[in-house]
């Protein structure tokens, strides 16, 4: 009976008493989940036009943070970095195009999907050797990324918030609606749709798929830059990010993996969760429900819509 | 705008020739020693059986199977090898025997897409959206409503095709091919599926096609009787040989096609 109470009744009466600690947690929980957002974007980008689950996109956010570091720790101005850093990720969409998915074109996912762990560990191998595998810090105030906090006074209590985690939500909002308004009102835009119905019938009205898949593993690219960039201000610039990469996984399974606008909800439905789960429910098992909570979140979701929140419905024809 | 390499040709001359072109998968011969023309401006039929080896040998014409051996002319050009990429940019415009339209997006877009290639302004100006491509995206929309217009397809422009009944996505499918504005078609069975009624719409379409644009249109057909109408000259495959080639009445007369189709007793 007690247990009962503390798993249905008290974590609510303690929101509702404290309202400014629930307010803190759903911010955090909702800066986290813009993260998840994006790392989960740059899966649904290459999956919907390839068709390819993309291991790699963990370490394409370790690995674009650490060029970032690197080329600033070598004395570079850090615009200029960020610049070359952008240069970097699309020679790694060119390199990756030409030398993994041209010579892969129609094999199997499977296949692909494999390959991708073949990035993965060329980028963990190949970082390494370049920059070291020593933990870096994120220097983002020349990037003129705000720094400190702004406390707020109110529901009887007060509130804090990072300023870059305001940073991180505004910069990261503003890219997803560029890349949606890209993604549905261009030409390129169409033509990578169009990949992601037919590959056959792209091809028969001249779009070229290497151009397209270039394109999309470098807007992946860019997304993992922004991701890295904010993500290792939080924390450091370590290959231990690379896991955020599974984070990502129950995003997709609530998204669906071909949603953009799944990811964004997803990611959010994710990161609040996560932080409610640990804030309110995390004592009862002794804390530490960071690391499979968002599992449990996807797994409850999958019993109801196997097809994500915004997947396209699967119908079986017989 | 001019298709990138060959030269301009006549009405009558030789468009595109496929001469003793063989492909195989593993051992299986899908077309063997094939040779045939299409002439600027006519209707040629590809007819046969089922395994004749009809579709194989149109995705060797617009360059989804490469030939093991035999040349392709294409508007004065020889080559052995040919991507699809390539294929599209020299004119050659095609529609698919299962339909393969792009099924999320709305009849307008799969429609636009067929205009990738006319549209050629830079991946900047398109993000920002704005400028010459805002002004490029306006004027080949124009382009685009005069073919919905053609085709009378006005009411569905916002649907997505996957939700359109199976006659007026092959005529989607027709829509992007003609977007493309190609000096050949490739039509890979349009009526197959079709009612009465929608296969003569269809073929009203087809003549329309070739008449109005001046569209060369090489098409693949099980229906006799819209073969005989359509087609100002066939060619018959079985089992990946040639077995005949003339006008429509020739071949119906050919003691090898009424062999090939109904069947000869040993």
């Amino acid at each position: 009976m007690h247990l009962l109470y503390m798993i249905f009744i008290d974590p609510f009466v303690q929101m509702g008493s404290a309202p400014d600690l629930l307010a803190q947690t759903l911010w955090e929980g909702l800066v986290g989940g813009m993260l998840y957002a994006l790392i989960a974007l740059g899966f649904v980008l290459i999956f919907k036009a390839s068709g390819v689950f993309n291991f790699a996109q963990g370490i394409m956010v370790v690995f674009a943070a650490l060029t970032f570091v690197g080329l600033n720790d070598v004395g570079l101005n850090a615009f200029l970095a960020l610049g070359l850093t952008i240069v970097v990720m699309f020679g790694l969409a060119f390199a990756i195009e030409r030398s993994v998915l041209r010579p892969l074109v129609n094999q199997p996912d499977i296949i692909l999907f494999m390959a991708t762990f073949g990035i993965t560990y060329f980028l963990i191998g190949f970082g390494e050797f370049v920059f070291g595998g020593d933990p870096k810090v994120m220097e983002t105030e020349n990037l003129f990324l705000p720094k400190g906090s702004v406390t707020y006074h109110t529901l009887g209590g007060i509130v804090q918030l990072q300023k870059l985690d305001v940073a991180a939500v505004i910069v990261a909002s503003v890219m997803v609606a560029g890349l949606a308004v890209f993604f549905s009102k261009t030409r390129i835009g169409r033509a990578l749709r169009a990949v992601a119905d037919s590959h056959s019938a792209a091809l028969s009205v001249g779009i070229s798929l290497e151009q397209i898949w270039v394109i999309v593993w470098f807007a992946a690219g860019l997304v993992a830059l922004v991701t890295g960039i904010f993500w290792g201000a939080r924390s450091d610039v370590s290959f231990a990010l690379e896991i955020i990469a599974l984070k990502a996984l129950p995003v997709l399974i609530l998204g669906g993996f071909t949603s953009i606008p799944g990811a964004i909800v997803g990611g959010l439905i994710i990161g609040v969760g996560e932080k409610l789960g640990e804030f309110y429910w995390g004592p009862l098992v002794g804390g530490g429900t960071d690391a499979w909570f968002a599992y449990v979140i996807a797994l409850v979701f999958l019993l109801f819509r196997p097809q994500g929140l915004f997947g396209e419905r699967i119908i079986e024809r017989v | 705008m001019r298709a990138p390499g060959g030269s301009e040709v006549a009405v009558g001359d030789v468009l595109l020739s496929v001469e003793s072109v063989s492909l195989s998968f593993g051992g299986v011969n899908a077309v063997s020693d094939v040779s045939f023309d299409i002439r600027k401006g006519e209707i040629r039929a590809i007819i046969g059986p089922n395994g004749a080896g009809k579709t194989s040998m149109l995705n060797v014409i617009n360059g989804f199977y490469q030939p093991q051996q035999g040349r392709i002319t294409f508007k004065g050009e020889t080559r052995t090898k040919m991507r699809p990429y390539e294929a599209a940019r020299g004119g050659i415009a095609r529609t698919f025997q299962n339909v393969a339209l792009f099924r999320g997006m709305t009849a307008l877009d799969n429609i636009m897409a067929g205009r990738s290639l006319k549209m050629t302004k830079g991946f900047v100006w398109q993000l920002l959206r704005y400028g010459p491509a805002m002004a490029e995206e306006v004027a080949h929309r124009r382009r685009v409503e005069e073919i919905i217009d053609f085709l009378k397809i006005q009411e569905i422009r916002r649907t997505p095709v996957g939700r359109l009944p199976y006659g007026l996505q092959k005529r989607v499918e027709l829509g992007r091919a003609l977007a493309m504005e190609p000096e050949l078609l490739l039509l890979d069975e349009p009526m197959a599926g079709m009612n009465m009624e929608e296969k003569e719409d269809m073929s009203r379409f087809v003549l329309d096609v070739n008449d109005h644009y001046g569209t060369t249109i090489a098409l693949i057909e099980h229906d006799m009787g819209v073969v005989m109408d359509l087609s100002d000259r066939v060619v018959v495959l079985d089992h990946g040989i040639k077995i005949a080639d003339g006008t429509p009445d020739e071949v119906k007369n050919n003691q090898a096609v009424i062999e090939a189709y109904l069947g000869v007793a040993h």
